[in-house]
């Protein structure tokens, strides 16, 4: 099998992506970390690349709203490089501020054209909390055709964010996210029997419908709040001195399944 | 054309900002419900059409599924039409020249998307209903906007176009201080905000005197900024004449006698093995790590701007930390940040502020924000931190930010030389920060807000974020050869300190400015965040600045270094300044102060007799006491986990929310050597002793790490003296006592410290309701900072229980002492002994805890500090929702000093040093208690499948204390879960 290549975009303020350069090539890829502006540059280079990881962070600060101007960025200078690269069959995955970015490119959830012009069917707005918020969540994957998570079913991931409360339009929208199977990742209230509506703070940004994570139609472009880059190593889980020892933490699974996926 | 395009949220969607509002007026008793609603909004001036602006606004500024917008040119009815019953306006937007990050990011987005705004400014905008005048000015300065940075407009915006500056018209000043008296220097200094004495003014006057010359302003103010407390220390590196009970000892350099000593003759002492690699040289401390990195740790205070502005003060206090990492050797990598703070207690009552001063609840909010929105926007994780609260730090907030860095092993050295040009990279320069140098070296008044509003500065983290990525790379290119930041006295202090042994001609107009109008003066002392200096030889300039463009940084070349001797000013053609860089760096006058200390007379602890006091009530105050209860709020908001090291948390436990003892981090990913940093605080015992205070805090550094597994035989520490005004020989000589302490227990314990930074006058003056002038002085204060290290992370332990059935020791003895203790706090008892320190006992202590787990016999480990052993069992057991039994008769402790009816008090709450509780398992008793031969320990009790905490009398019997741990958890939890 040929090592899949990925490229970590990172772009002023973005601040995970070392570490989930760290994770993708502990599951057997090799990751670059390039600029945005390189990309912006020669857009060409995205084919050299079977990945396009957009990690966590406060791209331009998230000074307009979280994501907004990287994702505004790509929408209109690399929107139609990326859609070809999605379908060539390629992965993208956006972690966090790559789920905000992702989310304002149209590349997860097309534009839909309304009475007011072009309009997101979706967004992901201020935590419920009214405030940033970093700790651990239980989450269920909710049967999507996404290659990331394949054959997962549970799994336990920090979160650290303040703009992560996902939010439809409107009832049609989460109808039709369930109906094509693009909701990837749902928060579980495990001290209530994994229970939903998940409550606060198992829900830790009052998302509708606990979603956590979504993909496109194809599954192949997929965004979530949480981050599997955190937690690769069992050490990184906050009870691992109560628990016996693991061989690695549940979060290279979807690194690995990216991995996989080109095999 | 001026549109103002204002975003509120859609209808039935909350207003969070306006729920905050009211929340925040309810806190402070403003008002008990305030109905409010509040729009977020952009003025943006520029010739834009209508369907363009509106366009720009769907994609950039607002969020068409959640928000709604209103858009019109300013001074358009439909941008004062008032929601329903919500008639009163009042607009907040940043002062002209005030920094406003998310304007500058908007304007670049546009520019992205075609469109050229020629400015653009943020704004808030609110509308209440139901207030008067009277009430809208109270909430408008209270609530609603910082004098310091924000300007009020009740109703509509009357202005057309947005203040954009004027361009600058050269004036050469030059001030005639050869012929000052010295009530002219003194004026000059006050009111030139120089904060000079009278001695320095006249070594200045005299200086140029014989030059034959008048200095110019931007002259006297190199000087006054170099020589300043704040860049010199010129108090505790200069001579004092200490007195205290044991007599008299003479300081030529009193920090250099006392604390620098010990850590070069530990470094002596330790030869070929010594582990310090540049100590009280750099902007940070650097030890060794592992055989590629070494690692720098540095702890700076911001308490003047935080008390002024506490969002921006904290902010740009956590930014200028990160760049002391930064600027340290040619570079470290932060890797993560610490947090302490000192506050009023929250619940003071509003009306008893004194004018001037920002209620302490809100500095909170605004300091834990500030620094919060810096290190989470830098992606370091914030690992540990404390809070103290004291109302003696009313008006005098104190806010210490750390950073540690890892350093390759051969980017330690730096040296700029002869040739090399200077160059400014990151932030543009304004008018913040002028003054902040001088000015954090004087006293607060009630009308420091108005005279020193410049010296508050607004961060933009995101750009020292692109300075940091940028600098990283440009280090491991070898493309420098030094670099400092832009701290304090902006490039005066940057450029003259590496000048210092060369030389320098600096070209002032070449350095980039975020606006026209700035005076030479004023670019060469601004204080404006997120800039470095490098000295970069001419060979790698070209490559130097195409690697800052391809990033988006801003990097110029301001001038050169030469061999001169002097540092030469330029403005234009024009020559502003000639200074000799010998007069500067050692023209100072020596600083020659008093010292006195007169520990108090010892009392007894004055109170009801404690066999009248009810233990569990007694456990339940202390674990409620603000000091002592959970920080949850705070530790939440700071992302602890970015870049993915961190090993263990500030919170542990079965529910993530128990208070871990110190953090261990991984710095480099793929190895298991960890750094583990912990704090030690407590100016309630310094009311009794400094030098007392000074060891314990010190003690408590050392076995908070020692409790997670760090090696005791490699901790270094941080000192950060925050002290009242030491022009009193009394207050001097509490700070020469507590530096003392730090000298004897640093030589005991074999730990050095390798950095340090104090802050004095930290004293507020104010004149009270019945005309009387008030004088409020911080207790002393010394922030301890360690930073230890762990051969492999998967031995580190966590204080949570983990097992019912295991063993439960108590290591180290018990004394009466209960001086400044908690349990004297909370039931309002003054006297008592302060607790001391046995050091070679301890040092004994801390090695033999450690061999105990580092050979896997300890399950779970806790310090005993606030509320002694009673409040550390409590933690453990409902951390790790483990219930226990513990009995008091077999605890190592000095028993003659109290009568059996104290006795269980004493086992109890007293906070003797040098403590732990340890869960052992039973398989491993014998192993543990091989390693603890020699040092006082016994097995206390055991970990039980239950869900309370049970603590019988030494006497045997009844219970003590016999308490849910779902109570206890509550009780913890409550006072600051906001």
């Amino acid at each position: 099998m040929p090592q899949p290549r990925v490229l970590v975009l990172r772009a002023p303020g973005t601040n995970c992506d070392v570490e989930t350069a760290y994770a993708f090539e502990q599951a057997g890829a090799k990751a670059d970390r390039l600029h945005v502006n390189r990309i912006l540059e020669s857009p060409g280079k995205l084919a050299d690349y079977q990945v396009v990881c957009l990690p966590g962070g406060f791209s331009y600060g998230d000074d307009l709203a979280a994501g907004r101007i990287l994702g505004t960025q790509l929408k209109h200078h690399l929107f139609e490089p990326l859609r070809d690269f999605q379908q060539a069959g390629k992965l993208i995955l956006g972690i966090c501020n790559g789920f905000q970015i992702l989310m304002r490119s149209g590349l997860l959830l097309p534009d839909e054209v309304g009475a007011n012009g072009k309009q997101s069917p979706a967004t992901l707005m201020l935590n419920d909390s009214g405030r940033y918020e970093a700790r651990w969540v239980k989450l269920e994957v909710a049967g999507s055709p996404s290659p990331f998570f394949a054959g997962l079913q549970q799994l336990e991931l920090p979160v650290a964010h303040a703009e992560g409360r996902f939010v439809p339009r409107d009832e049609t929208v989460l109808q039709q996210l369930r109906t094509n199977k693009q909701i990837v990742l749902r928060y579980v209230d495990g001290a209530n029997g994994n229970a939903h509506p998940a409550r606060y703070p198992a829900n830790p940004n009052g998302a509708v419908d606990d979603i956590a994570g979504i993909c496109d139609i194809t599954g192949r472009v997929c965004g979530l709040m949480p981050h599997p880059e955190r937690f690769i190593d069992p050490m990184q889980h906050p009870q691992w001195t109560r628990r016996p020892s693991a061989s690695e933490g549940a979060g290279l699974a979807i690194f690995k399944n990216a991995v996989r996926y080109f095999s | 054309m001026l549109w103002e395009v204002d975003i509120y949220p859609k209808k039935g969607l909350p207003d969070r900002a306006a729920e905050r509002l009211t929340a925040a007026a309810r806190d402070l008793a403003i008002h008990a419900a305030l109905p409010v609603t509040v729009a977020q909004s952009y003025l943006v001036q520029g010739a834009f059409a209508r369907p363009q602006i509106e366009q720009l606004a769907a994609e950039l500024l607002a969020d068409g599924v959640v928000e709604q917008t209103v858009i019109a040119p300013v001074g358009d009815a439909a941008l004062e039409a008032p929601p329903a019953g919500r008639e009163r306006l009042v607009h907040v937007l940043p002062k002209p020249g005030v920094m406003d990050p998310v304007a500058q990011s908007a304007l670049a987005a546009f520019s992205d998307l075609g469109h050229q705004a020629e400015a653009i400014r943020t704004l808030r905008k609110y509308w209440f209903g139901g207030l008067n005048d009277a009430e809208l000015k109270i909430i408008a300065t209270k609530l609603l906007a910082n004098d310091a940075i924000e300007q009020v407009v009740i109703g509509p915006l009357t202005f057309q176009q947005l203040d954009l500056g004027s361009a600058y018209q050269f004036q050469l000043v030059t001030v005639p201080i050869r012929e000052f008296d010295d009530a002219a220097l003194e004026r000059l200094s006050r009111t030139g905000q120089l904060y000079l004495s009278l001695v320095e003014m006249q070594t200045i006057r005299d200086y140029f005197r014989e030059l034959g010359r008048d200095p110019t302003d931007v002259e006297l103010e190199t000087v006054a900024q170099t020589w300043s407390e704040h860049c010199s220390h010129k108090t505790l590196k200069g001579r004092i004449r200490y007195r205290d009970e044991r007599g008299e000892t003479q300081f030529a350099n009193m920090l250099k006698e006392t604390i620098f000593a010990a850590t070069q003759q530990l470094r002596q002492r330790w030869g070929k093995h010594d582990w310090c690699v540049s100590v009280f040289e750099d902007n940070a401390g650097v030890v060794t790590f592992d055989d590629t990195c070494h690692v720098a740790f540095k702890v700076e205070t911001h308490n003047h701007p935080s008390a002024l502005e506490p969002y921006g003060g904290a902010n740009t206090g956590l930014g200028g930390v990160i760049r002391d990492s930064l600027g340290t050797g040619l570079g470290a990598r932060p890797i993560c940040n610490t947090d302490v703070f000192c506050f009023a207690p929250p619940d003071t009552d509003p009306a008893s502020l004194p004018a001037g001063v920002l209620h302490p609840r809100r500095v909170m909010q605004g300091v834990v924000s500030g620094v919060r929105d810096y290190g989470n926007r830098m992606g370091i994780p914030t690992v540990n931190g404390a809070i103290y609260f004291d109302r003696r730090y009313l008006g005098n907030p104190l806010v210490f930010c750390g950073n540690v860095g890892t350093i390759p092993l051969d980017k330690v050295h730096k040296e700029a030389r002869p040739g090399d040009l200077i160059v400014a990279v990151g932030g543009r320069t304004g008018r913040d920060g002028i003054h902040g140098a001088t000015f954090s070296s004087a006293e607060l008044t009630e009308h420091s807000e108005t005279l020193s509003g410049g010296a508050v500065q607004i961060g933009n983290a995101i750009t020292e974020k692109m300075v940091t990525d940028v600098i990283l790379a440009a280090r491991d290119r070898g493309l420098y050869t030094a670099i400092t930041d832009c701290g304090a006295g902006g490039f005066s202090s940057a450029v003259g300190e590496m000048a210092e042994k060369i030389g320098a001609e600096v070209h002032l107009e070449r350095a980039p400015l975020k606006y026209a109008g700035l005076s030479y003066t004023e670019i060469w002392i601004s204080e404006a965040q997120e800039r470095m200096v490098l000295s970069v030889p001419p060979e790698h300039w070209g490559e130097f600045e195409q690697l800052c463009r391809s990033e988006g940084v801003e990097a110029t070349a301001i001038g050169t270094f030469v061999p001169t001797g002097r540092l030469k000013l330029l403005y234009g053609e024009q020559q502003v300044a000639d200074l000799d860089l010998k007069f500067l760096h050692d023209g100072r006058p020596p600083v020659v102060r008093e010292a006195v200390y007169q520990p108090a007379p010892v009392e007894p602890l004055n109170h009801t007799p404690i066999s009248a006091l009810d233990s569990a009530e007694t456990l339940v105050k202390i674990l409620g006491s603000l000091n002592v209860a959970s920080k949850e709020w705070v530790i939440r908001q700071y992302d602890h986990e970015v870049q993915g090291g961190s090993v263990v948390k500030p919170l542990v436990g079965a529910a993530n929310d128990g208070p871990s003892d110190a953090a261990v981090v991984r710095p480099v990913l793929s190895s298991r050597r960890g750094i583990v940093i912990a704090c030690g605080m407590n100016p309630r015992y310094g009311d009794f002793d400094t030098y007392w205070m000074a060891a314990s805090a010190i003690d408590e550094a050392v076995r908070n790490c020692v409790a997670v597994g760090a090696d005791p035989s490699k901790i270094a520490l941080l000192d950060n003296f925050c002290w009242g005004n030491t022009d009193r020989p009394e207050t001097l000589g509490s700070l020469v006592r507590a530096a003392l302490a730090c000298r004897d227990l640093a030589l005991a314990y074999g730990t050095p410290f390798i950095s340090g930074k104090d802050s004095l006058n930290n004293e507020f003056r104010y004149v009270d309701s019945s005309g009387v002038q008030q004088l409020i002085a911080i207790p002393p204060s010394l922030l301890i900072s360690a930073l230890g290290q762990i051969d492999d992370v998967a031995r580190a332990v966590t204080m949570d229980f983990k097992e019912p059935n295991h063993l439960l020791y108590i290591v180290g003895g018990t004394r009466h002492e209960f001086g400044g203790s908690h349990f004297a706090l909370v039931h309002r008892l003054s006297g008592g002994e302060v607790p001391r320190v046995d050091p070679a006992v301890a040092a004994k202590t801390f090695a033999a805890v450690h061999q105990a787990i580092a050979t896997g016999t300890v399950r779970a480990c806790h310090d005993l500090s606030e509320g002694g052993l009673a409040v550390a069992a409590a933690e453990m057991a409902f951390a790790g929702g483990i219930g226990a039994r513990i009995e008091l008769g077999d605890m190592p402790a000095d028993k003659r000093q109290v009568d059996a009816a104290h006795l269980d008090a004493m086992l109890l709450f007293s906070e003797s040093n040098s403590r732990f509780l340890c869960e052992v398992p039973r398989d491993q008793a014998k192993h543990f208690e091989a390693k603890l031969a020699g040092i006082p320990h016994a097995c206390i009790g055991t970990t039980l499948a239950t869900d309370r905490l049970e603590i019988f009398s030494a006497a045997g019997g009844a219970d003590l204390i016999d308490l849910p741990l779902a109570e206890l958890k509550a009780a913890w939890q409550k006072p600051l879960a906001w």
